[in-house]
């Protein structure tokens, strides 16, 4: 019965794995997957020779589960979000990490009190701090330019088309922040009928000119191609494209919504021992600290902080494009697992019929 | 030879049997079943091939749309007190020790959060309630009912008692009222779901206009191309089949993009239209991320299926005919309308139950260029197969949209007759 679902639960996606004992990585693709590949796997297989083959989803957390549901599964490790890593630990899919095969920092302080608050789980290891805000075409605004989130749905004063990614998380949070609902009372508005029908009747404001992304590397295509003039993203993509490919994009930090990517190893993993082994090494000091070289997310440990520098062109400082530097955290929220791993599924239905309707 | 003969001359004529003296009847079935059982092992491998890759995943799927035991099989006792005591009933100290006892192995068990997900796909926000409330349960002492209340006193809320009562029992229709807009309420009646969820009957009726759209225009421009293939010289029509088959043989996705490249805002088509005075900037026109471009790239991406089956239908309907009856006084219209079209009908029909059927379940297309206008019921499937992995919901949405299917499938064989049905 297993193998037959297997084969009708065709949704992986994934290529099967290696024979050898490679370790299979899943992550979100597009620069994201790039900063990965060349912060931890390429170190990882120059030191150990174990190599590790990097494999792309929308969302990671969603193959996982389809394939330790299906018992099937071709993943050693996967890089998820915060609420799913939560939820996936409740529900028995993924392996516990023991905080001891952590790496302590090089000045000797334990891993639990190196990493940041909460972003060594159960069963997941943050490796960044991630946000979610959003990003304009300078080119397409000559007088006043959006500085705040309030900006992003005033299509009256900033014309355009704007675009959001297809799913409640962030957008609502967003949407109540543009209606001036400080940062920290909007998950509490959040938990009431009236907070949600406020964060929809805003984003009622802008649904008719707004296109509707699913995966991290369509937000900046869609500025390229002139297709939106504002656009919700993931911070490190709108960087990559504005300062590797010289893009006029620019990044508003006010009303950000940030929280960290986690690493987990899915129940029954083919290389759990080699997964363990990358683990530890991706998440150490130095390897966080390299990963800023090549995406604008912040390291998730404490001691990575100082060995950030430069980004890999060797002139961009990469200080001021991190979500948690000093001054883009004036306005800004930390997403909250517990609200979404309750509300998930509700708050998209809704999502998805309020999409639906005309 | 004498022999038989010899016996065949002694025996009452009725009674035929073969050299050996077997009776004729049965050593001929013996034969015919030899050759049956040969067939047979021709066709094994396809017929396991479909009973393992088709219609076991599709019992699969009806069975999961109806059966969800993320409750039952992980809170064992507190679904035998519900089995024991009759609905109403005010859960008491033996429910809240079954309760608590469950929340302790299911936690230890790494369970807990299966338990609150299926709750919480009826009553929203009781997903922590479980984990939170199952990561204290280990340290509860009786009685257990002010322990589990003093953990969180949400627990008394009776709407979660009706709920959990309900999810109790693995096998449920519940799904299946979400998947056309209905829900239970707390005494178990059904009621509409809150509009501001509804979306799922309004899709389904989407879903078969745009289809039925998209045959239409299939069948309208496909129609005069497969006339065309079938009554040109070979080598002119070989030529033009390859225009027809290239994109057939190209990816999809492909094809997807590159409509996208075509339609958006800044693509081809506008940018032409710009350039040569038709719009202007502020007018480009939407093509793309609306119902719009839906029903063109999907329009595109299914015209072969009907301009193949209507082509092989097409071509070897002799000329003759056409030209028989307009030498016969009739007007090229009315040849056409009474000559050449019913002969083509097989093809017409075959095409159409193609087109529609793999338009209606045609996801990637609108997915990529859809945007919300143009979205369609497998959309809805394939966000809760891998988003919400509410594979339970998904089932039972594909189940209600096969069921739609076979019962078009069966109008169409009363209104036309499937055998109708020509496809090459």
């Amino acid at each position: 019965m297993k193998k037959l679902l297997i084969l009708s639960t065709a949704l992986t996606g994934v290529a099967a794995s290696t024979a050898s004992a490679d370790v299979t990585v899943m992550s979100w693709g597009g620069s994201y997957a790039v900063s990965q590949v060349e912060a931890y796997h390429k170190p990882f297989t120059a030191e150990t020779g174990i190599n590790v083959v990097s494999v792309d989803a929308d969302n990671p957390a969603t193959p996982i589960k389809a394939q330790v549901e299906a018992n099937n599964v071709t993943v050693d490790v996967a890089d998820v979000e915060y609420a799913d890593a939560i939820r996936l630990c409740d529900e028995g899919l993924l392996e516990e990490i023991d905080p001891a095969i952590l790496s302590a920092a090089p000045d000797g302080t334990p891993a639990m009190d190196d990493f940041l608050p909460g972003a060594v789980t159960d069963c997941a290891v943050a490796t960044i701090v991630f946000s979610t805000v959003f990003a304009y075409d300078s080119s397409k605004f000559s007088g006043e330019k959006p500085d705040s989130i309030a900006d992003f749905f005033d299509t009256a004063t900033f014309p355009g088309k704007r675009a959001m990614r297809k799913g409640a998380k962030a957008n609502l949070e967003m949407a109540l922040m543009a209606d001036g609902v400080p940062a920290a009372d909007v998950y509490a508005l959040l938990e009431t009928d009236e907070g949600v029908d406020r964060a929809f009747a805003k984003l009622d404001e802008i649904k008719a000119d707004t296109i509707w992304w699913e995966a991290g590397a369509q937000p900046p295509q869609l500025l390229a191609d002139g297709e939106v003039s504002m656009t919700t993203a993931y911070n490190g993509r709108i960087f990559a494209a504005a300062v590797t490919e010289g893009k006029p994009f620019e990044v508003v930090w006010d009303g950000q919504v940030y929280e960290y990517d986690l690493f987990v190893i899915p129940k029954g993993a083919p290389n759990l021992e080699e997964a363990k082994k990358f683990l530890t090494f991706a998440t150490d000091t130095q390897r966080l600290a390299d990963q800023a070289k090549w995406i604008s997310y912040g390291p998730a440990r404490k001691s990575s902080g100082a060995l950030v520098g430069m980004f890999m062109d060797g002139k961009t400082e990469m200080g001021p494009h991190m979500p948690t530097s000093e001054a883009n955290l004036t306005n800004a929220l930390a997403s909250s697992y517990e609200f979404w791993v309750d509300r998930d599924s509700e708050l998209n239905e809704r999502f998805n019929a309020w999409l639906a309707v005309n | 030879m004498a022999d038989a003969t010899a016996d065949l001359a002694g025996a009452s004529p009725a009674k035929l049997t073969t050299a050996d003296g077997r009776p004729l009847k049965s050593a001929l079935a013996r034969a015919q079943a030899k050759a049956r059982r040969r067939a047979f092992l021709l066709v094994l491998p396809l017929l396991l091939f479909i009973v393992l890759t088709f219609i076991l995943p599709i019992g699969q799927m009806l069975h999961r749309s109806i059966f969800n035991d993320g409750f039952a099989a992980n809170m064992p006792q507190l679904t035998q007190w519900f089995v024991d005591n009759p609905v109403g009933t005010e859960p008491d100290e033996s429910a809240y020790a079954a309760l608590a006892a469950d929340l302790k192995s299911a936690a230890e068990a790494k369970t807990i959060g299966v338990v609150g997900t299926r709750v919480n796909y009826e009553m929203s926000g009781t997903r922590s309630l479980f984990t939170s409330t199952g990561r204290k349960a280990k340290n509860f002492e009786p009685p257990y009912m002010q322990a589990v209340l003093e953990a969180d006193d949400k627990w008394a809320d009776p709407q979660l008692w009706g709920t959990m009562r309900q999810v109790s029992d693995a096998y449920t229709a519940n799904f299946f009222l979400a998947a056309v807009d209905l829900a239970r309420d707390t005494e178990g009646k059904i009621v509409q779901a809150p509009e501001d969820r509804r979306v799922y009957v309004m899709l389904f009726e989407r879903t078969f206009l745009i289809a039925g759209l998209i045959t239409f225009l299939c069948l309208l421009l496909g129609f005069p191309i497969a006339h065309l293939l079938a009554t040109l010289p070979l080598r002119y029509s070989n030529l033009l089949m390859i225009l027809v088959l290239l994109p057939f043989w190209t990816s999809l996705l492909v094809r997807t993009t590159s409509w996208i490249v075509l339609l958006q805002g800044q693509g081809v088509v506008n940018n032409t239209l710009v350039a040569t005075g038709i719009l202007t900037d502020d007018t480009r026109i939407q093509m793309i991320y609306n119902q719009m471009g839906t029903i063109i790239a999907m329009t595109h991406i299914l015209l072969p299926f009907m301009i193949l089956p209507l082509y092989s239908v097409m071509r070897p309907i002799p000329p003759s005919y056409v030209r028989a009856a307009r030498s016969l006084g009739a007007s090229s219209w009315t040849a056409f309308r009474r000559i050449y079209l019913p002969q083509t009908l097989p093809g017409i029909g075959a095409g159409a139950l193609l087109v529609f059927i793999l338009g209606v379940g045609y996801y990637i297309t609108p997915a990529l260029v859809g945007g919300a206008s143009g979205q369609l019921i497998s959309n809805l499937i394939a966000f809760h197969m891998q988003d919400s992995l509410n594979w339970s919901l998904a089932a039972a949405i594909a189940a209600v949209l096969l069921a739609a299917v076979l019962v078009l499938y069966w109008l169409y064989d009363r209104l036309i007759g499937i055998d109708n049905l020509k496809l090459g």
